[in-house]
């Protein structure tokens, strides 16, 4: 009877129906759950190419797959994860479905270049499967010259082209995040009261917008250089193959934070809703997003500490480097006593905060070792820094994405996920990732050099235990994609706020209506007051 | 050296467990002391404590800079060889390592070195990047088309190491791998004495007389079309617009592929292009030749800089 009710209540998922009604849709809402569909096939596109390669890896012989084939399948799986999967994933997601309703907004500024950033990203997304289908391409995602310009013979043009298309998706969504935080805040909603997941998407913002461009004119030069020859990198022709290093990591430095600021700003706001406390240090945790894009710009030579660069431009990126650790310390420090004398809630997207803090600590502190000089000359190109940037990549925005998405999953829906099937898989993701990929930090200290087909029989333990984990980590991933289908039909009726959060999102039906809120909210104090939402229930009932 | 970027390595081991262990045990704790007993409580709200947020700033960064500080002295030594050390040169291609001795022996994917004595390579590649790494010598260094890099170590125990290529080169390169075998002197010396077909300077001599490179650049003092090639090596020579230029490897691979991109003043841009007459190994023993002509003791010290005195023992 009740379910009857609710499903009768018009909301943004039935106020219009047929293909047509989503294509073309304007509604941030509906745009996010366009991007989910996208961004999760890409997600598990990606994750079978990394099955395929842990796979090769368990023997040292392989024998799986062809070299060829290898390079091809590490190729795509870093394009795939990184420019369809993990630059869109939660801004494009949870921030488009999110951000306007947490400052109390209706829309984003604009709706339809809103829609024309998911069709780009689709766009972007068919080039790069056409090139997979025709043959693949194989420098590694990184396309380093004069590999890619002058000795692959595979796909690097289409693949760019992708690349390219899908960059300016990220630069709109950029735009209309910056654009939607500074004109359409809801009455009363002032700098200082934002959620800090608004502020870290809004810090996020500024690097799309930014650095994107650079990636851009990157790939047009590499794709001139392929096709006309123009000189700029090749060595033969007078140009320089570590100037494309230099632009490559230009954007592919920042982008690491475009990939992982968001998922800051979603712990954020899931240690504050599961401890009922306010973020400790709030104005600190939302400048700290701000430094972190900043100086985030200003430390891309640290991943060309052997490529010939000089001895001092290396220290000055090895110096700035480590600038950039302290706001993400800062971070950590600020969320570990937020706990402090809360009332800690162990539901599933706490567990997976809890996870995050700990892979996320663990990748910033083996990032010390990468960023000091004399350490990383040996590790570099090796399994160690594979397993660095997983640890931030995977364990970071990954566990902060499924933890956001099951945080917002009832809003969304309108339903809960199983919560028991929930915390088995947030555990066997946690168990599955650590076995994965901590294993590969002694690898490479041991000196296994990445992008190897076959390998030495001394290196085979560690990565049977890889293997191993990454099996795990699979069975893992799949689970919330089942539960979360399961409960889009069977889940208990969540309510408008089933985690008791502060949240204006939380103020309205769930799912919201299709403009959000029934009347503009006015906000009248801070970002997680939760005596201010204590007293406004107990007005509620008396 | 391998003991000094250990040594570094334990100091940020140390600091990286007490604070991964120290912030799970402080949210472990917290996460049980403080679980939520009934929906309904409400703790009390802290918003923030500005000295705490200094305090935990400052001493990581304290840290880091220990960290950065260390981390360059390391690197410093790694990037300036010693002015002792024995020069070999080292060729990439795909998907091979050729490397080559001064005194005319080469290999393929092998390196024979005695230990205890410093080796300073000298890298360049025929095509893509590639990058020559002995992790246990905690050595690596990108290997570039159109320019020469080095690195440099000193082995401490006889052995036989993995040499890797480190920087991704097609699909064969987890193939361009090899061994080095570090060898008791006199075991070197054996090694040395088998094979060789003159020396790499020797080989250079020749080339300069069948590419009759002495028409123009006169060994004899006698004015010529290009300069006199003698006492130049280490120098920094004067180009036709005024700037100058250091007289090293570089410049002399650029001079004979590329003439006209940096002529020395007094001379015109006359000179036709090697490229494509002379392959990579013909460029070195031409180097190796021209650098002959200038006498040990002419020669500019190499590591002049203030790099020299932080320069420590070099170990394994």
């Amino acid at each position: 009877m009740i379910t009857e009710a609710v499903q009768e209540r018009e909301n943004y998922l039935n106020a219009s129906h047929g293909i047509k009604s989503w294509l073309l849709t304007k509604d941030h809402k509906r745009i996010a759950l366009l991007y989910l569909h996208t961004i999760t096939f890409f997600f598990f596109l990606g994750g079978i190419f990394a099955t395929l390669i842990r796979l090769q890896l368990l023997t040292p012989k392989g024998g799986l797959v062809s070299a060829d084939t290898y390079s091809k399948l590490f190729t795509l799986h870093g394009v795939i994860m990184i420019f369809f999967f993990l630059i869109p994933s939660i801004p494009a997601t949870l921030g488009n479905f999110f951000l306007p309703m947490m400052i109390g907004a209706r829309d984003l500024a604009f709706p339809r270049i809103n829609l024309l950033s998911w069709y780009l990203l689709v766009i972007g997304g068919c080039f790069a499967m056409y090139a997979m289908l025709a043959g693949g391409v194989d420098t590694g995602w990184t396309f380093y010259v004069p590999y890619s310009s002058n000795y692959s013979n595979t796909y690097v043009i289409a693949t760019g082209l992708g690349i390219f298309i899908a960059g300016f998706s990220s630069i709109l969504t950029g735009l209309n995040f910056i654009v939607t935080v500074h004109r359409m805040r809801a009455p009363g909603m002032t700098w200082f009261r934002l959620p800090l997941f608004v502020w870290s998407n809004y810090a996020t913002a500024l690097i799309q917008v930014l650095g994107t461009p650079v990636i851009a004119i990157t790939l047009v030069l590499l794709i001139c250089e392929r096709t006309l020859h123009i000189g700029i990198f090749d060595p033969a022709r007078g140009g320089d193959p570590v100037l494309f290093q230099h632009l490559f990591w230009f954007y592919s430095h920042p982008a690491v934070y475009i990939m992982v600021l968001p998922g800051l700003g979603v712990i954020s706001e899931l240690v504050s809703v599961f401890s009922k406390k306010p973020v400790f240090g709030y104005k600190v945790v939302a400048f700290s997003s701000v430094a972190i894009a900043v100086l985030g710009f200003l430390v891309w030579g640290h991943h060309m500490f052997v490529s010939g660069q000089s001895v001092y431009a290396a220290l000055v990126f090895s110096f700035l480097s480590y600038f950039v650790a302290i706001p993400s310390a800062i971070k950590v420090f600020n969320w570990t006593a937020t706990l402090h004398g809360g009332s800690i809630s162990y539901a599933t997207p706490m567990l997976y905060a809890f996870g995050f803090i700990g892979l996320f600590t663990v990748g910033g502190l083996t990032g010390l070792f990468v960023a000091c000089l004399g350490v990383d000359v040996h590790v570099h190109d090796t399994y160690f820094v594979i397993a660095h940037f997983h640890y931030i990549m995977v364990g970071g925005t990954i566990m902060a994405y499924l933890g956001g998405l099951h945080y917002w999953w009832p809003k969304m829906s309108g339903r809960m996920y199983p919560e028991g099937w929930a915390k088995l898989s947030a555990l066997i993701i946690y168990l599955g990732f650590n076995l994965t990929f901590f294993p590969q930090f002694i690898l490479g200290y041991l000196g296994m050099p990445r992008r190897y087909w076959t390998y030495p029989d001394e290196f085979q333990v560690l990565h049977v235990m890889s293997t191993a984990g990454a099996s795990v980590l699979a069975v893992g991933y799949l689970m919330p994609l089942i539960y979360f289908m399961w409960s889009l039909r069977y889940g208990p009726i969540a309510g408008p706020n089933p985690w008791g959060a502060t949240g204006l999102e939380w103020r309205t039906a769930s799912p919201p209506p299709a403009h959000n809120f029934e009347e503009t909210p006015v906000v009248t104090t801070d970002a997680y007051d939760y005596a201010a939402l204590a007293a406004m229930e107990e007005a509620k009932v008396g | 050296m391998a003991a000094s970027v250990d040594h570094l390595v334990y100091f940020l081991l140390a600091v990286a467990v007490f604070f991964s262990v120290g912030i799970f045990l402080t949210i472990f704790y917290f996460a049980v002391r403080y679980r939520r007993r009934s929906e309904s409580e409400l703790p009390v709200a802290s918003h923030g404590d500005m000295s705490l947020e200094i305090l935990w700033s400052v001493i990581p960064f304290g840290l880091t800079m220990i960290m950065f500080v260390w981390g360059a002295s390391v690197f410093f030594t790694i990037s300036r060889p010693p002015d002792d050390a024995q020069q070999i040169y080292v060729i990439g291609k795909q998907w091979m390592w050729k490397l080559q001795h001064m005194e005319g022996q080469r290999e393929i994917n092998e390196l024979h070195i005695p230990v205890g004595q410093a080796v300073k390579l000298t890298m360049t590649s025929e095509d893509v990047i590639h990058d020559f790494f002995v992790p246990a010598f905690r050595t690596k260094a990108d290997v570039l088309p159109g320019r020469y890099t080095t690195t440099w170590f000193k082995p401490t125990r006889p052995g036989k190491y993995h040499l890797f290529c480190s920087q991704y080169c097609g699909t064969n390169h987890y193939a361009m791998i090899g061994w080095v075998y570090v060898m008791e002197p006199q075991d070197y010396q054996a090694w040395l004495s088998g094979g060789a077909t003159g020396s790499l300077a020797s080989s250079g001599e020749k080339l300069f007389q069948t590419f009759a490179c002495a028409n123009c650049h006169h060994l004899s003092g006698a004015p010529g079309r290009g300069p006199d090639l003698r006492n130049l090596y280490g120098t920094q020579v004067e180009l036709a617009d005024g700037a100058h230029v250091k007289f090293d490897e570089d410049y002399i691979r650029e001079s004979i592929l590329n003439p006209s991109a940096k002529v020395v003043k007094g001379y015109q841009p006359i000179m036709p292009t090697f490229q494509g007459l002379v392959t990579e190994e013909n460029v070195l023993q031409l180097i190796e030749y021209i650098k002959s002509l200038t006498p040990q003791e002419a020669r500019p010290p190499a590591g002049a800089t203030a790099a020299t005195s932080s320069r420590k023992s070099a170990k394994q």
